[in-house]
């Protein structure tokens, strides 16, 4: 890991750009800043063009000859098929109503940052390409030459975006800089440019089910501990069923969750709850994964790895697939996966077997979100709670970019919340930094590297900010989220600026609150930590 | 010249050097060229240039419905939407129809603008807090200088109809209603400049927009301010003859073009360089009027999970099927007694 300087030292300083014109500044790749290129070894797996091994700081990047053929072919093939790519190139004005919304710009002050700008760094290739103005006049119409540096910069600045859509809510147009980032990075990827840690992730899912490369085996003994430490803790046997057919339900949660901490509470919160429940349910070892790296990198690839989850759910023969807390999935799942597989006509309309409810929104896709299911769950009165047992938690929500502006998902994880929670202890970070202009954790999108650790603290900087805020106000001292990706990254993040305040699922909330008749006395949370109340409190006390 | 220079230098040279060709050409005796070609021209410039824009884009089909939502989307049915989350995420056409209308009729995405800035202490780094607050000047400014304009637009109307209708000579009168001298001052040419200039100004001197701007951003603002100021000056100033105007407009509608001697030379640069707006129109950055209607994240409802879109150019993957995964772990699979399809 790069080491990361101090905060004081990473902090933009001021947002004034350079006094060079932003044509003639070439990228500063500087350790800690960029992510390294895709090893071989992944193309090789999912069978991606032009393999090499690459190094940034490399003056040379061992480009295919032809490169900028096929990256004028590709963005003419884009063009042609996207709508929004040809728009959103033609009608940006440049008003500036985005350059203050990006978390990277907030969080570097870099202004190739500002998403008009960003936007402007593909517009420009296109202006001298594809538009007459521009080839006739060139960079007095805002075109320029597609060159390899042009190439390193898109490079650059397209993984300094995580296609959080915070941008595409403030622009009148509403020009949306994470579509034309994913066209970007598909246009990299055909010349033989992916990040490794992207494409790891997306060799692994494509070929064992899981981006953390889980064996069919493994998998299982992953979710099998978490099962006993289930019991450990509430003395509930938890054990859930793999690959079963005639399951009711196909459980699909992000591999974040089953792989480590903190996520691995919200699967022990998932099985708790579908134990309470009596739910029959599934997991698959082959869709392993509801997560979706693929798409971080091309629309194709994201369909190839969302592919399983249809099919698994169609060889089991379940009736509908249930999701679990997940940012980006959702999104896929939401806005791409019925128009890339649909009609599903080997499902049901999804009806909650607790409950009766029938899921109306979700009749074509036939899939149904974990909070949505859960806060169904609550209205009927279904769960027995005890939001005492989540005393010790005073948490603010982190609403996920993906959910939150690529789906809409607001009013059930705070109504869960509610529930789990005593009152008094769920309190909101300032209006402007949640809900749809919720801050992303700046490690979205296939970037949560190693290496480029600098660049996503900086990137994560504003959503930091509030929760540092409410934590000093409120002595918030958790920062809950549906997201697999927050769990994995937010952590880190706030490590680095809010070490007081550790992340948690919504489902874990729900696991801790839940009460079995046949539990054992309860004196710790899915943490091992001691509640309320029960035995020491020093938690209680920390923080007041 | 460094990159700002010329971005805003070239566009004024150019529209001063438009304003310097009409008026010369008008001294010359162009008046034809200047009152009746360029006019037609662009007009003609214009409904091709938009028509064959438009259609550019429309041939380019919406693979995917990407709505960005920006509140609560359809859920349980006892989790309430008002009208307000309604068309912010919208799930049905009228919502999607609500949505359009308050973006295009009262500038809704920009209105959420806000400003953030960082406050940092210089003894205590650590402490830097980022500040987001409302921001509404860039909002104002815009709707500011588009209804101004487009009452501009309607009330030259009267030049083009004989008998003036009825609404426009009301917002003739409205727009009037502030008789300091005669003759009366239109509040929307007033309201029209000062915006123009707020917008330029903003540019100009807030160091972000300075670097993203291009001369494309530059050249417009110039041009409709020279349109903006050559018909203040002519109203108030140069007077030229309105009834010789009048006609010369009609003459054009009615396709029976004449050229009324004795018009001042500033009518002529005035019409010049409204008629150089109507045809850089559809090849400029103004297409951002049409096109926001085409906008995919704003036009669609966000209704996947229920109504099935559908891809046209949607085709089948490669994806590792369940098969080839089981012939790969099958031993290890039937040892952790995870079922299979196949023993062996």
């Amino acid at each position: 890991m790069a080491k990361v300087p101090s905060p004081a030292e990473i902090l933009p300083g001021s947002y004034r750009p350079p006094q060079k014109g932003w044509m003639d500044v070439k990228p500063d790749f500087r350790e800690g800043t960029y992510c390294n290129p895709a090893s071989p070894k992944w193309m090789e797996w999912v069978g991606y063009p032009f393999p090499s091994a690459r190094s940034v700081p490399n003056e040379e990047w061992g480009l295919p000859k032809d490169w900028k053929e096929i990256v004028l072919q590709g963005m003419e093939d884009r063009l042609n098929r996207f709508r929004s790519l040809k728009l959103f190139f033609d009608i940006c004005v440049r008003c500036g109503a985005c350059a203050d919304k990006c978390h990277f710009f907030l969080g570097t002050g870099d202004p190739k940052n500002m998403p008009v700008l960003r936007a402007e760094l593909l517009r420009s290739v296109y202006r001298r390409y594809f538009k007459k103005i521009g080839q006739a006049l060139g960079e007095i119409a805002g075109a320029r030459d597609l060159t390899e540096d042009v190439i390193k910069e898109w490079y650059f600045y397209l993984y300094q975006c995580t296609i959080c859509r915070r941008c595409s809510v403030f622009c009148p147009y509403g020009i949306d800089m994470a579509e034309m980032t994913l066209l970007g990075r598909e246009m990299l990827a055909s010349i033989g440019l992916n990040i490794d840690w992207a494409l790891a992730s997306v060799g692994q899912c494509y070929d064992k089910g899981s981006h953390i490369g889980a064996t069919p085996q493994a998998f299982k003994d992953m979710i099998d501990f978490l099962a006993e430490e289930n019991e450990r803790v509430t003395g509930i046997t938890t054990t859930p069923s793999y690959n079963r057919k005639g399951a009711e339900v196909l459980f699909i949660m992000p591999s974040g969750d089953y792989f480590a901490d903190p996520g691995t509470y919200t699967m022990m919160g998932y099985m708790l709850l579908f134990e309470h429940i009596g739910l029959d349910y599934t997991l698959s070892t082959y869709a392993a994964e509801g997560g979706n790296f693929g798409w971080f990198i091309s629309h194709e690839m994201g369909k190839r790895l969302n592919a399983k989850m249809y099919a698994e759910a169609k060889r089991l023969g379940v009736k509908w697939i249930l999701g679990g807390e997940c940012g980006h999935m959702w999104r896929v799942c939401n806005q791409y996966m019925p128009t890339w597989f649909g009609p599903v006509d080997f499902l049901e309309e999804p009806v909650s077997p607790i409950t009766g409810t029938r899921f109306e929104n979700a009749t074509v896709h036939k899939m149904v979100h974990i909070s949505e299911f859960t806060a169904d769950l609550i209205h009927h009165g279904k769960l027995n709670l005890n939001p005492m047992r989540n005393a010790h938690i005073k948490l603010t929500f982190h609403d996920s970019c993906n959910t939150a502006r690529g789906m809409g998902i607001f009013e059930e994880p705070r109504y869960i919340i509610n529930n789990v929670l005593p009152e008094g202890n769920f309190v909101e970070m300032p209006p402007n930094t949640i809900r749809e202009k919720t801050f992303c954790c700046g490690s979205s999108s296939g970037i949560n590297a190693n290496e480029n650790m600098e660049i996503r603290m900086q990137g994560g900087m504003p959503r930091a900010n509030a929760v540092k805020f409410v934590h000093d106000k409120y002595g918030v001292n958790h920062l809950g989220c549906i997201c697999a990706l927050d769990r994995a990254t937010l952590p880190t993040l706030l490590q680095y600026w809010v070490p007081e305040v550790e992340v948690t699922g919504i489902t874990e909330l729900v696991g801790n609150a839940l009460v079995f008749e046949n539990e054992m006395e309860r004196t710790m949370d899915l943490r091992d930590r001691d509640l309320v109340g029960v035995g020491e409190t020093e938690e209680a006390e920390e923080d007041e | 010249m460094d990159f700002f220079k010329r971005h805003f230098f070239v566009p004024l040279f150019a529209v001063v050097g438009l304003v310097i060709i009409a008026y010369v050409g008008v001294q010359g005796n162009l008046q034809i060229l200047f009152g009746v070609v360029a006019p037609y021209m662009a007009a003609l410039i214009f409904v091709e240039g938009l028509v064959y824009r438009l259609i550019t884009w429309a041939r380019s089909p919406v693979p995917f419905r990407i709505p960005t939502t920006a509140a609560q989307n359809r859920s349980l049915p006892w989790i309430k939407k008002n009208l307000g989350e309604k068309l912010d995420n919208p799930e049905t056409t009228g919502h999607v129809v609500g949505r359009m209308a308050l973006e295009v009729l009262a500038f809704r995405s920009l209105f959420r603008n806000s400003r953030t800035e960082l406050r940092q202490d210089t003894e205590d780094p650590e402490s830097a807090r980022l500040i987001h607050w409302s921001y509404k000047w860039l909002w104002l400014g815009a709707i500011a200088f588009h209804y101004a304009f487009l009452v501009v637009i309607l009330r030259h109307l009267r030049f083009f109809t004989e008998p003036v209708p009825m609404p426009i000579q009301l917002l003739e009168h409205v727009d009037g209603f502030f008789q300091f001298f005669v003759p009366a001052i239109y509040l929307s040419g007033v309201v029209m400049v000062a915006a123009l200039f707020y917008l330029l100004a903003r540019r100009v001197t807030n160091p972000s927009m300075r670097y993203i701007s291009l001369a494309a951003d530059y050249f417009p603002l110039f041009l409709i301010l020279g349109i903006g100021i050559s018909g203040i000056l002519m109203r108030y100033v140069y007077k030229v003859d309105i009834i010789a105007v009048k006609e010369l407009a009609l003459g054009l509608v009615t396709l029976h073009p004449v050229v009324p001697p004795g018009i001042g030379p500033i009518f002529y640069v005035h019409l010049f360089l409204v008629c150089v707006l109507f045809a850089y129109f559809p090849f400029s950055k103004l297409m951002h009027a049409p096109g926001v209607f085409l906008s995919p994240t704003r036009n669609l409802a966000n209704n996947n999970r229920w109504v099935l879109h559908v891809n046209p150019w949607n085709y089948p993957v490669k994806f590792h099927s369940y098969e080839e995964y089981e012939d790969k772990y099958r031993e290890a699979m039937i040892e952790a007694e995870i079922p299979v399809e196949k023993e062996s």
